[in-house]
């Protein structure tokens, strides 16, 4: 069936393609002329950081890229939303629909298209991707005013958008994974933005290389698949299931291998234990970069390919375990981190890797649905705190440090509200977005076949520590007395118009965003588990039946209790006796200092893993390379030179001696034609 | 006719001559005209040869090795006279820069 706007579906990922081209063609012929000739003149470069002053007028072409960098954005939005509501006019059966742009590589029996497609799962994922997107690339243009490479910022960040959209909309292993590596490199460019600071080139290596290690597992995934499948087309692959394990081609091991490669991949992606060490670092980048890729879009990507997936996990419930534990482990652990972080973006992102333990703890239960459904949730409200804190640090000019900020309240008259908005969503208080979501997941992990009882005590655990943590973010931010450097406070100033007013959208999204789900216990309807039916079918969300309305009831009163009790704590250790977390810090040092220190995971991974592998490489780079491969050559060269060396001295330079030489030649040459 | 033989006889002892001339003599001068007696054995062998098996190829031949000859002494005098100008000598073991 051919379906109207359905037909452009492909302007989607073109658009921001397009504002790839145009940004790139003015970076490269504006910008950078410009940036080399006062690279030229300027002696000693001045220290990047966010948001840095700068009073000299804007060049013309910052205006032009404002405009295209957000608007294609934009318009992929309005197309993203025409199509989805085109689909949404099918049946549910019928919402699927695939356009093939063009064969892409065929060899043998294998063919990989360029395709995309758009059913109820990349319908909410694109429609995320180009909303929230959308708003974040508007907040640069107000949040990077002062940034020297304007243009190259919009490059990436518009190359990003592509990237990601490719991934959500392929409809085709192969094509997500192109996508899968386009969010890795953007990621990559965008931490390293700064790259004249060390420690920001450092992370984005850091960011690519454990994504590296991720990737390869995903990949062995694809490929294992595809020689069991004979196919990477998600339709065929999933249409194949009930034939594939009836001849006993698709046993529950290989099924089990599959799907654990491909979790690697998400692990690695969407910053789990033990690899998630690279997205707290990530926090190097520009404050909109965290909260559009480490934050509500690329890191999700984990997430949305074990969703699309889903039918493959259900067949291997060794998978689905080790999902479910390594989301509920990585949730309550990354929690506790949160907790001791000072910087206001580490605490954010270590919150994100919990929220993504959260959407993995979901997954791992069977509820794909709640897992998406708290990923599009996440999205709006991890973004906006994101957003607001980038609208702090930019009101501070660059100060990240919490304990130098403080009764900020009165100063941020718009920051202060969406952010509080925002906070009150994750801690799950109800009404709010998160706490529809969370606690689906929460109920589904106690409910759900796959669930457990201590999966469902770790995830409410990890809600009351989340919205201890928070509080205690805004408490130390807004509240109490100014701890700010005088130099900092007399410039504290609202941002501008372009960063508040995707704060206040997003707000808006952050209260009303999980309407769309609401439980039937309390009384609503949840569209979204009836939108994604058609996806994942209703599986494993319908055990829930047979448990009783007032169990449910209970256990969601009990997280919100959890969350109160978080909240409540924060209020008392961070306003009532604000000396208390000293005291309790000095009480219990070690603890304190090892959660401080991020449980030294970093530093037992450089002595573990990083520096037998820098050894290593140093061992190989001397035995290997230098001895043994140059060995070679230069040994090569060294026998034609000494050969040379000696054959030289035939050149006498006698003329009696090449008489000679030439008689003999000529007797030889005779003798050997009379004697043959 | 005569037989061949004799006159291949004369052709190989000129060539002889001229090989030795080459080899043994350290005057350039010298070395060009046993060159030229070399050549001139050679063409002995053409003609005899050819006369008889009644060919005129081979004296043919031998009018083409005189003209080859004749440029050859031409050229090699000319190099002699230069190299003499500038070394004051045409003894060949004087002439050895060109080597490694």
């Amino acid at each position: 069936m051919v379906g109207g706007i359905l037909d452009y579906l492909w302007l989607v990922p073109a658009l921001p393609l397009l504002g790839v081209v145009l940004n790139g063609a003015i970076a490269l012929f504006s910008e950078r002329p410009l940036l080399l000739a006062e690279a030229g003149h300027e002696e000693a470069g001045h220290g990047h950081g966010d948001a840095r002053g700068g009073d000299e007028a804007p060049a013309p072409y910052r205006k032009l890229v404002a405009l295209i960098g957000p608007g294609v954005v934009g318009a992929a939005f309005a197309v993203s939303l025409l199509c989805v509501l085109q689909l949404a006019a099918r049946a549910p059966q019928d919402r699927l629909f695939v356009q093939v742009l063009f064969p892409w590589i065929q060899a043998g029996g294998f063919t990989g298209s360029a395709a995309l497609q758009l059913d109820p799962l990349s319908a909410v994922m694109i429609l995320v991707v180009t909303g929230v997107g959308f708003l974040i690339h508007v907040y640069s243009v107000g949040y990077m005013s002062h940034e020297k490479a304007f243009a190259r910022y919009f490059v990436y960040l518009n190359l990003f958008t592509f990237a990601m959209l490719t991934l959500v909309l392929g409809s085709n292993y192969l094509v997500m994974f192109v996508g899968w590596e386009g969010v890795g490199l953007c990621s990559y460019l965008l931490i390293g933005y700064w790259y004249e600071k060390q420690s920001a080139s450092d992370a984005g290596k850091k960011a690519f290389i454990v994504n590296r290690i991720g990737d390869f597992g995903f990949i062995l995934g694809v490929f294992l698949l595809f020689w069991t499948f004979g196919s990477v087309d998600y339709t065929e692959v999933f249409a194949r299931i009930p034939a594939l394990s009836g001849n006993g081609t698709l046993t529950t091991e290989i099924a089990t291998a599959i799907t654990l490669l491909l979790f690697v991949g998400a692990v690695g992606k969407s910053a789990q234990i033990p690899l998630y060490v690279w997205l707290p670092d990530a926090m190097e980048g520009p404050t909109p970069v965290s909260a559009l890729i480490h934050a509500a879009t690329m890191v999700t990507a984990g997430v949305y390919m074990v969703a699309r997936s889903s039918a493959l996990y259900m067949l291997a419930p060794v998978s689905m375990g080790a999902v479910a534990a390594v989301g509920a482990v990585t949730a309550i652990f990354s929690a506790t981190i949160g907790i001791t972080q000072n910087d206001i973006k580490r605490v954010l992102a270590y919150s994100t890797v919990s929220q993504l333990g959260y959407m993995f703890l979901a997954c791992g239960v069977g509820a794909f649905t709640a897992g998406i459904f708290h990923l599009m949730t996440h999205a709006f409200f991890k973004a906006l705190l994101f957003l607001a804190s980038g609208s702090v640090i930019h009101a501070l000019s660059g100060q990240q440090d919490m304990r130098k900020m403080g009764s900020l309240k009165k100063h941020l008259p718009i920051t202060f509200p969406t952010m509080f908005i925002a906070t009150l969503a994750i801690a799950g208080i109800p009404g709010l977005s998160g706490f529809f979501s969370k606690d689906e997941i929460l109920w589904k992990s106690f409910s759900s076949e796959h669930g457990h009882l201590a999966l469902w005590a770790i995830g409410t655990l990890a809600a009351g520590v989340t919205a201890f943590y928070m509080f205690r973010l805004v408490f130390m931010t807004f509240y109490g007395e100014s701890r700010m450097e005088p130099a900092v406070e007399k410039h504290v100033h609202e941002s501008p118009w372009s960063m508040t007013v995707p704060l206040m959208l997003l707000a808006v999204f952050s209260v009303i965003g999980g309407w769309v789900g609401v439980p039937e216990v309390l009384g609503g309807h949840n569209y979204f588990e009836e939108w994604m039916a058609p996806v994942f079918g209703h599986g494993a969300a319908h055990e829930a039946a047979h448990h009783p309305a007032a169990l449910e009831l209970a256990l969601m009163a009990g997280s919100v209790l959890v969350a109160l009790c978080g909240i409540a704590l924060a209020y008392y250790l961070y306003r009532v006796r604000t000396k208390k977390p000293e005291e309790i810090a000095e009480k219990v040092p070690g603890l304190y200092d090892v959660v401080l220190n991020k449980y030294y995971v970093d530093e037992i991974y450089d002595i573990v893993i990083v520096r037998k592998v820098v050894n290593g490489s140093i061992w190989l780079w001397n035995a290997f390379d230098a001895a043994f491969i140059d060995g070679i050559v230069n040994g090569i060269a060294a026998v034609v030179r000494g050969a040379g060396d000696g054959v030289r001295r035939l050149q006498t330079g006698v003329v009696g001696n090449y008489a000679f030489s030439l008689l003999l030649g000529a007797v030889l040459v005779v003798g050997y034609i009379l004697l043959r | 006719m005569m037989e061949p033989a004799a006159y291949l006889l004369l052709s190989g002892i000129l060539f002889g001559i001229g090989v030795v001339g080459v080899v043994a003599r350290k005057n350039a001068l010298i070395i060009l005209m046993s060159v030229e007696i070399m050549l001139n054995g050679v063409n002995v062998a053409f003609i005899a040869v050819g006369s008889h098996l009644g060919d005129v190829t081979g004296s043919v031949f031998a009018f083409m090795v005189m003209t080859v000859a004749a440029a050859e002494a031409a050229v090699g005098l000319a190099i002699l006279i230069a190299i003499y100008r500038l070394k004051e000598t045409i003894d060949i073991t004087e002439l050895n820069v060109l080597k490694w």
